[in-house]
């Protein structure tokens, strides 16, 4: 016993890194994804932004009404963005629900061209030059999508590239249910 | 090809970071003088590839080779050059293997100035940074290669993130990285020493003037952050207690007691145990912070989501590393004999005690950083905790602290006599009291006690910072043979940047002058006994924004002193405040524009900042005073008789 104690000192800074390595391990397994955006349940930001291919026209929050409404933020210059793209376009082609695109920080003529070559998914490309909107809506990092409700209220958020499999069991599944509400 | 040969260069040093780690730890344990001559050649090997790879990466991001996915995420062609090379270390990868050049940096000096350690002790220490270069290699090329190649290439770069194109902003990381990455040669040492069972007062020596610079760099990285949030990030704050910033605070509190414990190693041959530990913490500290940054266990929840690997990767480094090391010490610390005995009152007891509070004061930021994990690690909500937690707990550690840290230099080794250390300190004594019960009498109400104890401790620490060197000059003027050691005059010069740190920061947080109003052009602010005159708000063309500037004019008793600017920025979509700042070694001005009203009103805030500019000021003397400490001539002595010794 008395040897113990003789030896505590010599040992207890091991056990303080035991338990810290123990907690931090921990940490990294809580899921991120499961760390809810503050902005899900609240209105839209507002915003102004010229359209992609239109750029003299405008669009605003008020694009959101009336149906339930998918945002995706993405950028030409985004690697994971090129691999979400087919699965966009794959949607859109289903015609569930309108997607609208926020690009950001961006080429104008690259994004047209990525539009050209890989397939247009998207109603409408709302374009945010200095990535001002995308700070708005709490974007970390492209690709991010949004599901936005019939009354322009974000009720979901889905954080690097939408996979066929999100669709199926997430996304769905919430559209419906957005769907039936008034 | 270039980013092939970076990509090459890394694996090669990979490979030599283990040649580097086998003969240097085996061949000391066999005492192999053959295998311990090829360590130091594969340590410079080693360390000249990997500044190789770091090239690489600098030269792909110099020229825009968008086919490297690293460099089409964080560099765009618009981008100025100087900032496509700071665009380096802009991410994680990058980030990594600017870690990695560092710590090349510091094996080549460690390299370089060993040649007169024995060959078994340099072989261990480089062994261990070898150990070290092979995690961070292999960490880098099995998670988070930056040289991956991207096809079909980008045709335009993301941009290096806004917040970092600035100047001090730029520089902020290598500092940083300087100081982490240079207590690993502390670790190394005291590795070594634990591995060789010979911690001595050599041992002490030797490794001083490493860790000196080590936190001499750390302390002028965390100056850095401090002056860059001031000015870029808004509102006159200049330490958030944000996880960031303490990532770097607790290795350098940390590494603060390591450097004042090493005095007693090498002086008395005491405290060699707690030596030992408190260098094995400073650089786990310093992996902790890389940790924490890096992972974004505490930070940002997003940055770790695609790739759960670097995290556990970094997290069973930690283990293996520490974990090891402190196996060692359990092991041989037991057995090393005890140092010389000291009474009570004797500078080994203040030195003790001020290792407990910097130990203190870093437990309770560590305890206030990973407060939020551990509530959210064991499911009890999530919380952030902020800084009136670090304020009440910091704040009474480090009163006690500063007082001690005015008498410690007065006090002789192993047996003080109280009466001398009190002769010596009587004026500056008296001098500190008559600052506080003065402040006490000019400034009542809230607040009061604290200033009042800031200007006390400031005085006191400044004035005993001083009575050494002054002591030193009068003796010269009478003719008397006598000598001021830079590392006694380093000491002192970092105490005085002690004492203008505890000045600026009582100042300026409570004499501060912080004002809100409705302003009409033409009319005039009175804060602080400066006039603020506003002439209006004019629109100003921006490359990518349109401003709407104002301006002040500040005067004092009708001499006109500055005229000052803030902007709001309006761009496509959303608008940002450029506040305007006045600078002055006494005080700063700081205006922010808020919101027109009507009738070409605005809100308007103007703080009055008195003597912000010397916790800075403070933090800079600091790392003088380690510069000075850390090129005393008894530590280069040494390497010119080796020199000698060689020839």
């Amino acid at each position: 016993m008395k040897k113990l104690a003789q030896y505590t000192p010599f040992i207890l800074p091991g056990l303080v890194l035991l338990f810290l390595i123990g907690l931090f391990a921990r940490g990294l397994f809580l899921d991120p994804s499961k760390v809810e955006s503050p902005l899900i349940g609240k209105p839209s930001p507002a915003f102004s932004l010229p359209e992609l291919k239109q750029p003299d026209k405008r669009l605003d929050q008020s694009l959101f009404q009336g149906h339930v409404t998918l945002l995706n933020v993405w950028g030409a210059w985004c690697v994971a963005c090129h691999e979400e793209h087919p699965v966009l376009v794959e949607l859109a082609a289903r015609k569930l629900l309108p997607i609208y695109g926020l690009d950001y920080h961006d080429d104008p003529q690259a994004a047209l061209t990525m539009l050209e070559k890989d397939g247009d998914p998207y109603t409408a490309v709302l374009f945010d030059a200095s990535g001002d909107v995308a700070i708005d809506w709490g974007v970390y990092g492209a690709p991010e999508s949004f599901l936005v409700d019939k009354h322009g209220v974000i009720r979901d958020k889905y954080i690097g590239p939408i996979t066929p499999e999100i669709i199926e069991t997430r996304l769905i599944p919430m559209l419906q249910q957005l769907q039936a509400e008034p | 090809m270039i980013p092939e040969l970076g990509h090459l260069a890394l694996i090669l040093a990979l490979g030599l970071a283990t040649a580097q780690a086998w003969f240097g730890l085996v061949g000391a344990q066999r005492r192999d003088g053959v295998w311990l001559a090829v360590v130091r050649p594969a340590a410079v090997a080693q360390a000249l590839f990997v500044l190789g790879a770091f090239a690489a990466l600098a030269y792909s991001f110099l020229t825009c080779d968008f086919s490297v996915a690293y460099v089409a995420e964080n560099s765009n062609v618009a981008l100025p050059w100087p900032y496509r090379i700071t665009a380096v270390w802009g991410a994680h990868e990058g980030s990594l293997l600017l870690w990695v050049t560092v710590l090349a940096l510091w094996t080549l000096a460690v390299a370089r100035f060993s040649r007169h350690l024995p060959q078994e002790f340099a072989g261990r220490v480089l062994g261990v940074m070898g150990l070290v270069t092979l995690g961070f290699c292999l960490f880098m090329l099995t998670t988070s290669d930056p040289f991956m190649r991207l096809l079909p290439a980008a045709e335009q770069g993301r941009d290096l993130n806004p917040i970092l194109q600035d100047p001090a902003m730029a520089i902020h990381p290598p500092m940083l990285y300087m100081g982490y990455v240079g207590f690993s040669v502390a670790f190394a040492f005291a590795v070594a020493a634990l591995l060789g069972g010979r911690m001595d007062p050599v041992w002490a020596r030797w490794s001083r003037p490493w860790t000196l610079t080590a936190w001499l760099f750390l302390t002028f990285g965390i100056t850095l952050g401090s002056w860059w949030s001031y000015y870029e990030l808004g509102w006159g704050g200049w330490w958030f207690w944000d996880p960031v910033e303490n990532a770097s605070f607790m290795p350098w509190l940390v590494g603060t007691a390591l450097v004042h414990s090493l005095a007693v190693t090498e002086k008395r041959g005491a405290f060699k145990n707690w030596t030992a530990l408190l260098a094995i913490a400073a650089f786990s500290l310093s992996l902790l912070g890389t940790f924490l940054v890096r992972s974004g266990v505490l930070i940002s929840v997003h940055s770790f989501a695609s790739d759960p690997r670097r995290g556990i990767f970094i997290l069973s480094m930690i283990g293996v590393f520490v974990g090891a090391a402190l196996t060692l010490y359990a092991w041989r610390a037991p057995t090393l004999a005890r140092g010389g005995g000291f009474e009570p009152f004797s500078r080994e007891t203040l030195l003790l005690l001020n290792n407990i509070f910097l130990v203190v004061a870093a437990s309770s930021v560590l305890l206030g950083t990973l407060y939020p994990l551990f509530m959210d690690a064991f499911g009890l909500g999530q919380l952030s905790v902020g800084p009136p937690y670090f304020d009440a707990v910091f704040v009474p550690v480090m009163l006690p602290f500063l007082i001690l840290l005015g008498i410690g230099p007065y006090v002789r080794w192993k047996h003080g006599d109280p009466a001398a250390t009190a002769r010596t300190l009587r004026i500056a004594g008296i001098a500190a009291l008559l600052a506080g019960v003065v402040s006490l009498i000019l400034m009542h109400g809230e607040g009061a006690l604290m200033l009042g104890a800031g200007a006390l401790l400031a005085v006191w620490i400044g004035g005993s910072a001083f009575i050494e060197p002054l002591a030193y000059l009068r003796r010269r003027r009478q003719g008397r043979h006598t000598t001021l050691s830079r590392a006694t005059l380093g000491m002192c010069v970092a105490h005085l940047g002690a004492a203008a740190l505890v000045l600026g920061i009582s100042v300026t947080s409570l004499l501060g002058i912080e004002q809100d109003r409705v302003m009409r052009p033409g009319e005039t602010a009175s804060v602080a006994g400066y006039d603020f005159s506003f002439e209006g708000v004019h629109p100003e063309a921006g490359p990518n924004y349109e401003a709407r500037q104002g301006i002040f004019r500040v005067s004092r008793r009708g001499r006109a002193v500055a005229e000052m600017r803030p902007e709001k920025r309006a761009f496509t979509t959303t608008e940002t405040t450029e506040a305007a700042i006045e600078p002055g070694l006494f005080r700063d001005f700081y205006i922010a524009l808020g919101n027109p009203l009507d009738q070409g009103a605005w809100s308007v805030r103007i703080q009055y900042k008195p003597l912000v500019r010397f916790i800075w000021l403070g933090g800079l003397l600091m790392m003088l005073g380690g510069i000075l400490a850390a090129s005393d001539r008894r530590y280069r002595a040494r390497e010119t008789a080796a020199a000698t010794e060689y020839a």
